[in-house]
């Protein structure tokens, strides 16, 4: 969690000093979501990621150095400075994308699950998506097929009540969709994002039905972006300074932190050595990916069809 | 290979050697695809329809009972999910054949095709490749009708990533299918739902035809159409008619649009210093002003005459038994405007 903050912040101020291209979305505040998902999963697990999804990748293995220099366009990272902050790859971890539209990740993440169930082996694919996501279409296309087909996915919707601007209680009668999950004849669960061992418990719950071949689970997470749909968006428009605030002061990676003191299972003293650490692995990512060059003119046409003489 | 295509071509221009096999061009298309699933485990197909009846232009006929139900899946009518599955089957490593049946409902997964398919492979700068076929029947046949009847190729034909076969002989079904299904990248394959039926000599070995290689269905030398799918045969009989006024025309069946086969154009169309394409689909951004682009650009020294192109004229798709025959292509028409090209009165 911590790693995801910290890149998001150095993101920003990379992104605020002008020298990172096009727009980003932060996930900073959803941070138990990915972490607690993630957790659950295998290197061979597959996950399909939404336009907010740094924090999916890092969270599935994706290098802070590759993530940060692919948003930075350049040659060092994860997919070669071609797709940028909305689509990170890596096949070396089954990080199939995050995506630029709203919500093929569904899609993409079922068909991965059945290409799994196929080949006869056991790994599971997850689905990102919003509360902005659950309004569309491929959320129905998608778990109708999978939850008929049994197909190992977890269906894992962040509801940070907000489609870019749009409160999600003005954009459905039903705010609660977890409950959806009845009409595919799938479990449903809500749980709280901001917690990431309950989020840990009932992912690993999804992980091993999935697992034993019973199907699908849609979990839905409640949480909060603490900034605007993107950098540059001011978040504020279309909420109130309370509520934001109220969400601040449920920071996930403070109540990890308070739960864990409390319970005595870590000290104080290795928590500033993780914020010690992972500062100093963001400071080596972004000056990593501030160094790296840019593609050349000479190879942008290459990859547009794979060609197995060439590749 | 290409000793496979002359034979293919010579073949289908004596179709009463005795020793030749005819099948459907749907039967074609089912023995390429049955083939290939034998072939590679990773293939597996899902459609509307394509189970157990086998498709409804009986496209499927067999898999099912051969492949069993894990490996050729019946679907919901739900095409966006069909083509964003295929994908995510694609990057986990399986060679999806999806069936959209009608190519006027691609447009219901036009996001998943243009957005996710075909640029994955670019913007992972080479990282996660997407095989996937993705098969479609288009044009209209006797009333198909508003919806049922779209001539989309050059939308696909269009987008850098996807490759695009149209073919319209039996023999190319196979042969340009199981070529596909050998292709790691997705490709549009798409059949015309008035062929189906239509029948031809189908060698019964493996074969497979390249992409970007056109089939000069019929040797001229006044004149060069260049056509594809349904149009290929109106173009034939075309011909044949105009032959009788002293016109001798030459054939282009372009059989894939990505890669497009320019070559066999020039070549045609320094013989005959006349082109003409004809298209079932719209003239305004088509294939046909792709051709007449290429050839206006590239070879346009050979050119005695201006370009024609003879395209299904610009309105919505009509139920209308007589109307619809007047707005499609028909071979009245080719042949008028052609003896037009070249001059002559007919």
């Amino acid at each position: 969690m911590v790693l995801i903050r910290e890149f998001e912040l150095k993101a920003k101020e990379v992104f605020r000093s002008g020298r990172m291209p096009g727009f980003i979305h932060v996930y900073i505040g959803e941070e138990a979501v990915a972490t607690g998902v993630c957790g659950q999963l295998r290197k061979d697990d597959y996950v399909a990621s939404t336009h907010r999804g740094h924090g999916h990748a890092l969270a599935k293995g994706i290098s802070a150095r590759d993530a940060m220099a692919e948003l930075m366009g350049v040659v060092t990272g994860c997919s070669g400075g071609r797709g940028g902050t909305m689509h990170l790859y890596d096949p070396t971890v089954g990080f199939l994308g995050s995506n630029g539209v709203v919500p093929p990740g569904i899609l993409i993440a079922t068909g991965a699950g059945l290409s799994a169930k196929l080949k006869g082996g056991d790994q599971v694919a997850v689905a990102f998506f919003g509360d902005g996501g659950s309004n569309n279409g491929a959320f129905h296309e998608g778990l109708n097929m999978a939850a008929t087909w049994d197909i190992p996915v977890i269906f894992v919707c962040e509801n940070n009540m907000y489609a870019t601007e749009m409160p999600f209680a003005k954009a459905t009668k039903n705010t609660n969709i977890a409950s959806r999950a009845a009409a595919y004849g799938i479990p449903g669960v809500q749980v709280d994002g901001n917690n990431v061992l309950e989020v840990y418990e009932k992912t690993g719950e999804a992980v091993a039905r999935a697992r034993r071949g019973e199907g699908p689970t849609l979990i839905e997470c409640l949480t909060y972006r603490w900034f605007g749909h993107h950098e540059g968006d001011p978040g504020v428009a279309y909420r109130t300074k309370e509520e934001i605030a109220a969400w601040k002061a449920r920071d996930p990676i403070q109540k990890l932190h308070d739960d864990a003191i409390a319970a005595k299972l870590a000290s104080e003293q290795e928590f500033k050595q993780i914020d010690v650490d992972i500062k100093g692995e963001l400071e080596d990512a972004a000056e990593f990916a501030l160094s790296s060059p840019l593609e050349k003119n000479e190879t942008a046409l290459d990859h547009v069809y794979f060609n197995p003489a060439a590749d | 290979m290409s000793e496979t295509t002359t034979l293919i071509s010579s073949a289908s221009e004596t179709p009463s050697r005795q020793a030749e096999r005819i099948i459907t061009y749907a039967q074609a298309g089912v023995e390429g695809v049955r083939e290939e699933m034998r072939r590679n485990p990773d293939i597996f197909y899902i459609g509307q329809g394509i189970g157990p009846r086998g498709g409804n232009f009986q496209q499927s006929r067999g898999l099912w009972e051969e492949f069993g139900e894990e490996r050729v899946r019946d679907t919901p009518i739900a095409e966006r999910a069909q083509a964003g599955m295929g994908v995510g089957a694609a990057l986990a490593g399986s060679h999806p054949i999806i069936d959209i049946v009608f190519l006027d409902f691609t447009l219901e997964a036009m996001g998943e095709i243009v957005q996710q398919a075909s640029t994955i492979h670019y913007i992972s700068n080479g990282r996660y490749k997407v095989p996937m076929l993705l098969r479609a029947a288009g044009g209209g046949v006797r009333s198909t009708g508003p919806h049922h009847s779209h001539t989309f190729w050059s939308f696909f034909a269009h987008i850098p990533g996807l490759k695009v076969a149209v073919p319209s002989a039996p023999a190319d079904v196979k042969g340009l299918i199981k070529t596909a299904l050998r292709d790691e990248n997705p490709v549009m394959f798409i059949e015309h739902k008035g062929l189906y039926n239509t029948k031809g000599h189908v060698p019964e070995e493996e074969y497979l035809i390249p992409f970007g290689e056109a089939r000069i269905a019929r040797a001229g030398k006044h004149v060069t159409l260049v056509t594809l799918g349904m149009m290929v045969q109106r173009s034939l009989d075309a011909a044949a008619k105009l032959t009788e006024s002293g016109i001798s025309v030459e054939v282009i069946d372009l059989r894939t649009l990505v890669p497009l086969d320019k070559e066999t154009i020039f070549a045609s169309v320094a013989k005959t210093g006349r082109l003409a394409i004809v298209d079932e689909a719209y003239a305004s951004c088509g294939v046909s002003a792709e051709v007449a682009a290429l050839v206006a650009g590239e070879a346009l020294d050979e050119l005695d005459a201006p370009i024609l192109r003879i395209c299904t004229r610009p309105t919505p798709h009509t139920f209308s038994p007589s109307t619809d025959a007047y707005l499609v292509p028909s071979v009245d028409r080719i042949v008028s405007e052609v003896a037009d090209l070249v001059g002559k009165k007919i």
